[in-house]
């Protein structure tokens, strides 16, 4: 099959790019656009490690075609924190509630909280579950991502958020 | 070395506290560096051509149409790389131990379904699947040795000369030597339990870039690993190398768990063509490879012997185990393996117990280590002591209570000759009894069977070598260096694949020093810039790295005094080192900075104190004065059955860990939770299915179930800190543990919780069919 000629808006920056139509989004973001945060776990989009956003919805990098995201925006976790370093509350959460270990899968639950929290910023216990249930985790046993979520929760409904500082939604708003 | 105890530091801060992770900067945002995010000049892509027979003959391997495929660079067989093996020994087993065989490529026969039998090099990840599909292998298929526990009898043979199928056998006293603890028993329990194949399941798969420079003869290997110094040492004796030649870079690891330990078989293949090809060659495993051939664990069964007296005392408890290593066991796994029925009398006042044990080939994978390899006794010993409990009609509490060890009988040896020291089995059930509220919750059950719901607590207690200290893991080093900044950097072997080492070194160097944490920095994982150390396995990370940051940072701490001292014109007993800072006790006015000592240190050599050596580094290795350090738990689970769909739903789960004294008892709680969740799939979701012909039906993670985040219950902890370990800083092993002690708890409460039924369980994983089926076969009623 012939390659394809692409334009994806990858963290608020337009990329073109010539591509194989069999080129995975994961693969695409990892090796062309050398964002390696985006992981891949299974590559049969199970874990959701390497969970993006695409024109602001949560889909596995690794079930989407490069091919499929023309013409789209997509949102890495090297998009969720502020251009200046800072941490976007879903991230300080995380540290601040021992919601990672080993960091593999975190991208993932970043990227998927992060898009959750948005569309339900005041979830009960059993949606937070629910929600992180796409995502697996071989190190913490979910104990401090469970908290990690609970308090990002808490703190961005009591709308403390600096809006400036979550960058992906800013780049979702738009492109939709 | 000497064991002497660490400094007294007025000013430690850090150790005992929930440090934020130096780490999770990073990892949060993308930017770390784990090993496929490795790229090299050139670099080359690696897949493997795996068979899909359990067992067949490789009559041919023709690979002239993947050759032919545009971008492809080389295919590699067995006649290509296996002869090229100098040494492949791991440094832990040694080389005088009668190793089972581990072939680069399968030659001649292909012993498992995923047994790889030609390496494909190209210049993408694509094509060099594209061209594995193009390599012709004539297989010719045989029988295979599917099931473990039918290999000693089976006609087939896995390896030829092992007679029948057996890889090695050990055993303690004759069993008739304690025959009369069991023939004067009031009561003789005994059961077979039986635990199914589990993998260590990293979420990051296994991987490496290996780079071999022609003209330096030098490789540079990138590697996904627990171990660096393993792998370069590995690596050194595979190659015929020195090991100077050889450079190990692990940054981040995506999880190990014991699978990431030493080299397999795919590591040692990619090693060998790396020095056939023209750039850096990566390999990184996918998720079916990985659940097909990265080694399987937990496949094992065991006949568990208890005795008692009439009033419920333990006087005997022996094991006679069986495990399954597969085909290309890695390490050698029967000593390791014995060590599981030689832990099994547990953390109890026994005296009579022995053991057998059989390591047993079938054409699977191959038993690699997973997060408390020996685990099985706890399920076997702890599942078999609540059968016996009830049907002594004694309570599962109270049977513990009676037979627990105590911290005052310490230290004690256990029958099978585990020298117990430093630890306190029975405080860990009572805090752990007393955090759930052990009486309600037996009323809170007798009140829901009342009303139809069928509601379950269960025990398990272990003890746990933690911190091995012979051999490999004899000792550990450390090299920290006050930088002409006054800035700490602080050089360990590493190995973290999650365990927060980083974090670790920094917390207990900062405290050494007296230095502020944010001045403290550490470099880990690379080889040539790090002392030797053995990575990560056993639970030795915390308390070695203690042991060697302190007594480095001892060298160090006195040579800032004693320049601190002169500088401020003070006695040395009068400095006090805080904040990375020395001042004189009673006026802080009057001090000086790290980096003002520091600039004198390396700039100005005349400021020295008489017969003071310039610089401010200092390398040291610590050495364990024991052999281990142990740890011990108990864990309490109460459950949910549903008698109708057999579906298990944990209620509250609470560990009581004895590990000593805590660095941050942030990471030992994610350590705990972390393996608890592991234990809860093993007891209930996991496993590494195959049929009867031995083909693999857990590939996917839609076959092989990993818990998630609504299976999982809110874990709490009591910590149990009366019986300190005895090397510096008081800690132990906390890594492993929650794995071991989780799966028994789980078990013990659905048995419970099923008691009303009259059901027996000895067999995992309770799935909800399996649970359903117990109740269908115990008549479906009370």
């Amino acid at each position: 099959m012939a390659d394809v000629s692409i334009e994806v808006t990858v963290n608020g920056q337009l990329r073109r790019a010539v591509v194989e139509p069999r080129l995975t989004l994961a693969d695409f973001l990892r090796e062309r656009c050398q964002l390696t945060g985006t992981h891949l776990g299974c590559e049969h989009g199970v874990c959701g490690a390497c969970t993006v956003l695409l024109d602001g919805q949560a889909v596995r990098g690794c079930l989407v075609f490069a091919v499929q995201a023309d013409g789209g925006s997509v949102t890495t976790v090297e998009g969720i924190a502020a251009p200046d370093g800072t941490l976007s509350p879903v991230q300080q959460a995380f540290r601040e509630h021992h919601g990672l270990q080993c960091g593999f899968c975190t991208p993932g639950f970043v990227t998927s909280v992060t898009a959750f929290l948005r569309d339900n910023p005041s979830p009960t216990d059993e949606e937070v579950r629910a929600a992180l249930s796409g995502n697996l985790c071989r190190c913490t046993g979910y104990q401090g991502i469970l908290a990690a979520v609970r308090a990002a929760a808490d703190t961005t409904s009591a709308g403390t958020v600096n809006a400036g500082t979550n960058n992906a939604a800013t780049t979702n708003q738009e492109a939709r | 070395m000497s064991a002497a105890p660490l400094p007294d530091t007025a000013a430690a801060r850090y150790a005992g506290s929930r440090v934020r992770r130096v780490e999770d900067a990073r990892l949060l945002t993308g930017a770390g560096t784990f090993v496929d995010d490795v790229t090299r000049p050139g670099m080359l892509h690696a897949s493997f051509v795996r068979s899909p027979h359990p067992r067949a003959r490789i009559a041919r391997v023709d690979t002239a149409a993947a050759l032919a495929l545009p971008g492809v660079h080389a295919v590699f067989t067995a006649d290509d790389l296996n002869g090229d093996v100098v040494e492949a020994w791991y440094t832990g087993t040694g080389s005088m131990v009668p190793d089972t065989p581990r072939p680069p490529l399968a030659a001649g026969e292909a012993r498992f379904a995923g047994d790889i039998v030609a390496l494909v090099v190209a210049g993408s990840r694509y094509l060099a699947e594209d061209a594995a599909e193009l390599v012709d292998v004539g297989y010719e298929p045989l029988p295979a040795v599917a099931d473990y526990a039918a290999a000693r009898t089976a006609e087939a043979l896995v390896h030829e000369g092992y007679a029948a199928n057996l890889a090695g056998e050990l055993a303690g006293a004759p069993a008739e030597t304690i025959a009369d603890a069991y023939t004067s028993a009031a009561h003789v329990v005994s059961e077979t339990i039986w635990e199914q194949a589990q993998g260590a399941v990293p979420l990051e798969t296994r991987g490496l870039v290996a780079e071999w420079s022609r003209g330096s003869r030098e490789l540079t290997v990138w590697a996904g690993t627990q171990a660096p110094h393993e792998v370069r040492m590995f690596a050194a004796r595979l190659l015929g190398i020195p090991e100077h030649s050889v450079r190990v870079i692990t940054r981040d690891v995506g999880g190990g768990f014991g699978q990431k330990v030493v080299p397999m078989r795919e590591d040692i293949c990619v090693l060998l063509a790396a020095r056939k090809l023209p750039a850096a060659v990566k390999w990184i495993e996918d998720r079916r490879e990985n659940l097909m051939a990265a080694g399987t664990a937990r496949h094992e069964h065991g006949t568990a012997r208890l005795a008692f007296g009439a009033d419920g005392t333990l006087r005997a408890a022996s094991l006679d185990h069986v495990q399954d290593v597969g085909a290309y066991p890695t390490p050698w796994p029967v000593g390791t393996g014995a060590a599981t029925p030689m832990i099994f009398p547990g953390p109890y006042r026994v005296s009579a117990g022995t053991f057998t044990h059989a390591s047993v080939f079938s054409n699977t994978p191959g038993r690699v280590a997973y997060r408390g390899p020996w685990a099985f006794e706890t399920l076997a010993r702890e599942v078999t002591l609540d059968i016996a409990a009830r049907r002594m009609g004694i309570d599962p509490a109270e049977l513990r209570r009676r037979n627990l060890l105590r911290r005052d009988e310490m230290p004690y040896s256990s029958p099978t000759g585990m020298p117990y020291d430093h630890m306190d089995p029975l405080e860990t059930l009572e805090q752990a009894l007393a955090v759930l509220d052990y009486d309600a919750f037996r009323a809170e059950q007798a009140a829901a069977r009342s009303r139809g719901r069928y509601l379950g607590v269960g025990i398990s207690c272990y003890a746990e070598p933690t911190t091995p200290a012979f051999g490999v893991y004899a000792t550990e080093g450390a090299t920290i260096r006050i930088e002409p900044s006054g800035k700490v950097n602080v050089y360990v072997a590493g190995g973290s694949t999650g365990n927060s080492l980083e974090t670790t070194a920094v917390q207990l160097a900062a405290d050494a020093l007296g230095a502020d944490i944010a001045d403290v920095h550490t470099i880990q994982g690379d080889t040539a810039v790090t002392p030797f150390g053995a990575g990560t396995g056993g639970s030795r990370s915390g308390s070695m790295i203690a042991g060697a940051v302190g007594v480095t940072a001892a060298e160090l701490r006195d040579k800032l005094t004693k320049l601190a001292a002169h500088k401020l014109e003070a006695s040395e007993a009068d400095i006090e080192l805080a904040r990375s800072r020395a001042a004189v006790k009673g006026d802080p006015e009057a001090g000086v900075s790290f980096a003002e000592l520091a600039d004198i240190a390396y700039f100005q050599p005349y400021a020295l104190p008489p017969g003071m050596s310039p610089g401010l580094e200092a390398s040291a290795r610590y050495a364990a004065t024991g052999m281990g350090l142990w740890a011990c738990a108990t864990h309490v689970c109460t459950c949910e059955v549903d008698s109708m769909t057999g579906k298990v739903t944990l209620l509250r789960y609470v560990v009581g860990e004895d590990c000593g004294h805590m660095i941050n008892p942030a990471v030992v709680e994610g350590q705990i939770a972390g393996g608890v969740v592991q234990g809860i799939g093993g007891a209930l979701l996991e496993e590494l299915a195959y049929d009867a012909d031995g083909n693999p039906v857990a590939t996917t993670f839609m076959d092989y179930l990993l818990p998630t985040a609504t299976e999982v219950p809110l874990i709490e902890y009591a910590h149990v800190e009366t019986a300190p370990g005895p090397e510096p800083g008081g800690y132990k092993g906390v890594g492993e543990g929650g794995a071991i002690g989780a799966p028994p708890a789980v078990v013990n409460a659905v048995a419970d919780a099923l008691a009303p039924f009259g059901v027996t369980i000895t067999r995992l994983p309770l799935s909800p069919a399996v649970v359903a089926g117990l109740i269908d076969e115990a008549g479906g009623s009370q």
